[in-house]
């Protein structure tokens, strides 16, 4: 086997597991912390089919609603924690409705 | 006069204007300006007698942090103080956050401390009060009785017209407070029926001036409540949501935020500071706690305002 044939051979498997990897990070669960009055990750991009979860870091109850009413938590007490699965592509902005500076939004490819 | 009467809207202005809670305060205010009034004069000018109500406000029960293990203990502290005025109030405002999960058990436990004061309560709804599925079912079931709409009414006491304005409900993401087109409409209607020497008191959750709109501290649509408010010759606005006393006056309006009987928040926009509970060493608690008297002696000025701490 040359040493070009190699090469190619290397940057192909190198590809897959970039790809494999990429997928992999796709596909796990997504998380956004609540503190200080903020969604500390206010936009994330995800997968279809990721679970993003919630979790109030703060020590005031916080919620976690849709703008177009799709999805919305209950009120979650400091350490509660709320998830949602996003099936289908789009951007879902929420916001919360107790403190409605706070938004957030999910991108999902 | 001052900055604080021309009601500058810079945040310099503003800082200036500030009441820092935690100094045990107790003034009088009449135009903005602290003054005695004459009791004698008053009662000449004006037939009825003169009164007071209270007004008590987040009282967050279930509220639990290490500086305040119980917001009960504290509720209870400040209807005491009620208890023991000099002067018998004829009735008392909760101004919202009654609770701090909208839970049943939390609601009937803030009524049972109310009951002790054995006075009437009127209240709104904060923004913590309508977290039940039903978005504020529990709470209206339980002390909307009477109540147009979503929640909002008015009454009469002794020659002043009470407004009961509700700001915590469908709240849009990026806004703040908001009254609503349904309520704007009905406040309108509910004003347009009193004469211009009616004294005026309006009682929300949420402020209905801008007090810090970054951190929400503000309604967005109370401008079109003011239009129809300033007509009048005494306004007198009253909120919590702040914890904190502020007060600012327009014209004849005057607005007033009060203390919390359960925890205290920072000073607006402080640095590194977010508008969440502010943890105070367990022996300061109670002098950034409080309740306020407001007594009404005379239709010419604004309504004198009396807070007190709970230390």
């Amino acid at each position: 086997m040359s040493r070009f044939r190699l090469a190619v051979r290397g940057a192909a498997i190198a590809a897959l597991a970039l790809a494999t990897l990429t997928v992999a990070r796709a596909a796990a669960p997504a998380a956004v912390s609540i503190e200080n009055f903020a969604f500390a990750q206010p936009s994330i991009t995800v997968a279809a089919g990721t679970t993003v979860t919630w979790t109030n870091n703060d020590d005031i109850p916080h919620t976690v609603r849709a703008v177009d009413g799709s999805f919305h938590s209950a009120a979650l007490d400091s350490a509660d924690h709320y998830s949602f699965t996003f099936t289908k592509p789009g951007v879902y902005s929420y916001f919360c409705s107790l403190h409605p500076k706070m938004v957030g939004k999910v991108i999902v490819k | 006069m001052s900055e604080c009467d021309e009601g500058g809207e810079s945040r310099r202005g503003f800082l200036k204007c500030m009441t820092w809670a935690g100094t045990g305060l107790v003034w009088t205010l009449a135009g903005g300006v602290p003054a005695s009034i004459g009791l004698a004069a008053a009662a000449a000018a004006v037939p009825a007698r003169p009164f007071s109500f209270v007004q008590v406000s987040d009282s967050h029960i279930g509220f639990s942090k290490p500086f305040n293990p119980d917001a009960r203990v504290t509720f209870r502290e400040a209807i005491a103080k009620i208890a023991a005025m000099p002067q018998k109030p004829d009735f008392i405002i909760h101004t919202g956050d009654v609770s701090q999960l909208s839970k049943p058990d939390q609601f009937d436990d803030a009524d049972q401390i109310l009951k002790s004061a054995g006075l009437p309560v009127f209240y709104v709804p904060g923004e913590h009060d309508v977290l039940d599925e039903g978005q504020g079912k529990f709470f209206l079931d339980r002390h909307g009785h009477g109540a147009t709409g979503g929640g909002w009414h008015s009454f009469d006491h002794g020659g002043v017209h009470f407004v009961a304005l509700i700001n915590v409900m469908n709240l849009k993401a990026g806004g703040a407070g908001s009254l609503g087109a349904d309520q704007l409409a009905w406040l309108q209607n509910d004003l347009a029926a009193r004469s211009a020497s009616t004294p005026i008191v309006v009682f929300t959750h949420i402020p209905l001036w801008a007090v810090y709109p970054d951190w929400g501290w503000a309604t967005d649509d109370a401008a079109q409540a003011m239009t129809w408010l300033r007509r009048f010759g005494s306004v007198t606005v009253l909120n919590g949501h702040i914890h904190q006393i502020q007060q600012k006056v327009e014209g004849h309006v005057a607005f007033y935020t009060a203390r919390s009987t359960a925890f205290p928040q920072a000073a607006p926009g402080a640095p590194g500071a977010s508008p969440g509970p502010l943890a105070v060493p367990a022996d300061k608690l109670r002098s950034v706690l409080g309740v306020r008297e407001v007594s009404f002696v005379s239709r010419n000025h604004p309504l004198p305002v009396t807070d007190q701490t709970l230390a």
